[in-house]
């Protein structure tokens, strides 16, 4: 499973690109493996204000339906309308073309979340 | 009630093959093998492969075998030919369902049932309180192989392991036969809305089986398919669940199944009379099919179902459904039930969806 250096990452399997004004968040490649093929996914609405750990988004399998975290608080700025028809784009590009939405983070600070090397350890309790 | 968890007899077959598994039932069992779409659409191309182990198989036999089925099931029995088989249910007082199951005829004084994993303890409990010299039951979990072959390639791919000279059972029928070099029962039926056969051996043989028809089948597209795609192919059939669609408070005529209800007969069984009238009146509550346009929320198990902003029941299975693209749902609903094509909403995380009344059977959709 690849987990990129320049991510932090959740235990809930969350990953998140910390960029000056902006968070980007998606789901991790072990996420999308056990989610398996994405059907669905609930966006939040831009303006929706959340607390880290707040369930912020859904992701549908045919299976199941599977809560998404917030990594961080923030504003929600923007989400990524590609899913909305393509929703297999966060089983395929996870790290990439399958970003799922973009907070202004309340605080810059991530220091509650794993880098990739503690995440991926996460992984193979 | 808990119970350890068991591994399936084919347990060895699925770690070969790469299987993801999850407990269900008591069991351990695969989810999914390559993915579930994929087995999903295999089966309804060309052949899924389905371990399904963990169902119980009962052999009821005596001479008095007919008539003790015939007052505890709510299909009659003494319908059934030699080597003929039907949808039954096992109704308690209220009508509701302790289990639905399939009832094969072997001889007149030989019965199999195949009953629902999370009901075999219960059902065997409640046999052996009928039981007597005139009527024997057995069949614990765990003691034989049962696998499921569906798919339009499903009679090609078995005809080629059946011994020369043998032919494949009709449509609810069943034969008795040897495959890989042990003995197994072949009935012709299934979950999933196609032609297929359910196969139940042994320990020894099932795995021989198991591998062989994959082995046979590949050529074709033939897949092992797990419960993922083998709740997604029933759905979309039309085929109810137990615990979900049906229950202990939930009657077969309420989840749309009365015609395996059988009351034109002498015998008592359990449930008759509130059977009977809701066959004739009616029963409180309908089940009806809901379909959402593509792009929706899926609808799921326990949303709340509405219509004209009022509450109407709510669902017992859905899930988008991978054949036709959109969100297919089962929601017992109060009668009078909306109407064929009506507009209904089903409330997904706090927002309600637009969805429309739907035959039961979503692939006569396509």
């Amino acid at each position: 499973m690849s987990t990129p250096e320049d991510l932090r990452y959740a235990k809930t399997h969350e990953w998140v690109r910390m960029e000056k004004d902006r968070a980007t968040v998606g789901v991790t490649d072990h996420a999308q493996a056990e989610l398996s093929d994405v059907v669905f996914v609930d966006l939040p609405k831009p303006g929706k204000k959340v607390n880290a750990g707040d369930v912020i988004a859904t992701v549908e399998s045919v299976k199941a339906a599977s809560d998404i975290y917030a990594p961080v608080g923030g504003e929600v700025i923007e989400t990524n309308s590609a899913l909305s028809s393509d929703p297999g784009l966060i089983n395929r590009e996870p790290y990439a073309k399958g970003w799922m939405f973009r907070l202004k983070p309340a605080a810059p600070s991530t220091d509650h979340l794993l880098s990739a090397s503690q995440y991926a350890a996460t992984l193979k309790k | 009630m808990s119970q350890p968890v068991a591994e399936s007899p084919l347990a060895s077959c699925h770690q070969a093959a790469g299987a993801r598994i999850i407990p269900f039932a008591g069991w351990n069992l695969p989810v999914q093998f390559s993915g579930l779409l994929q087995e999903h659409h295999a089966t309804r191309q060309a052949a899924g492969l389905f371990d399904i182990s963990h169902m119980g198989q009962i052999r009821a036999q005596g001479p008095g075998i007919l008539a003790c089925l015939e007052t505890i099931l709510a299909n009659d029995p003494a319908k059934l030919t030699d080597g003929e088989g039907h949808y039954s249910f096992l109704p308690n007082e209220r009508g509701g369902v302790i289990d639905d199951l399939f009832v094969y005829r072997l001889g007149a004084e030989d019965f199999f049932l195949v009953v629902n994993a999370s009901r075999h303890r219960e059902v065997l409990e409640l046999l052996k309180k009928r039981e007597s010299p005139q009527a024997r039951f057995s069949g614990s979990p765990g003691s034989a192989v049962g696998m499921a072959l569906q798919g339009p390639k499903a009679a090609s791919t078995l005809a080629k392991i059946l011994p020369t000279g043998s032919a494949l059972p009709e449509r609810n029928r069943i034969i008795s036969t040897r495959l890989e070099g042990g003995e197994a029962l072949v009935g012709r039926t299934g979950y999933t809305g196609e032609d297929g056969f359910e196969i139940f051996t042994d320990l020894k043989t099932g795995p021989k089986i198991w591998n062989r028809l994959l082995e046979v089948g590949q050529a074709d597209g033939l897949l092992p398919c797990g419960l993922g795609s083998r709740d997604s192919l029933r759905l979309e059939a039309g085929l109810p669940l137990n615990g979900q669609d049906l229950s202990y408070e939930i009657t077969p005529v309420e989840a749309g199944m009365g015609f395996f209800v059988d009351v034109n007969r002498p015998r008592a069984f359990p449930g008759r009379a509130t059977l009977e009238k809701q066959k004739k009146d009616g029963p409180p509550r309908v089940t009806i099919g809901l379909i959402t346009e593509p792009g929706q929320a899926p609808p799921r198990h326990g949303y709340p179902v509405f219509h004209g902003g009022k509450p109407i029941g709510e669902i017992t299975s859905g899930l988008p459904s991978p054949t036709l693209g959109y969100g297919i749902a089962l929601a017992l609903v109060s009668a009078p039930a909306p109407a064929l094509g009506q507009s209904v909403e089903f409330e997904v995380r706090g927002r309600r969806v637009p969805a429309k009344v739907s035959k039961r059977k979503f692939l006569k959709n396509r």
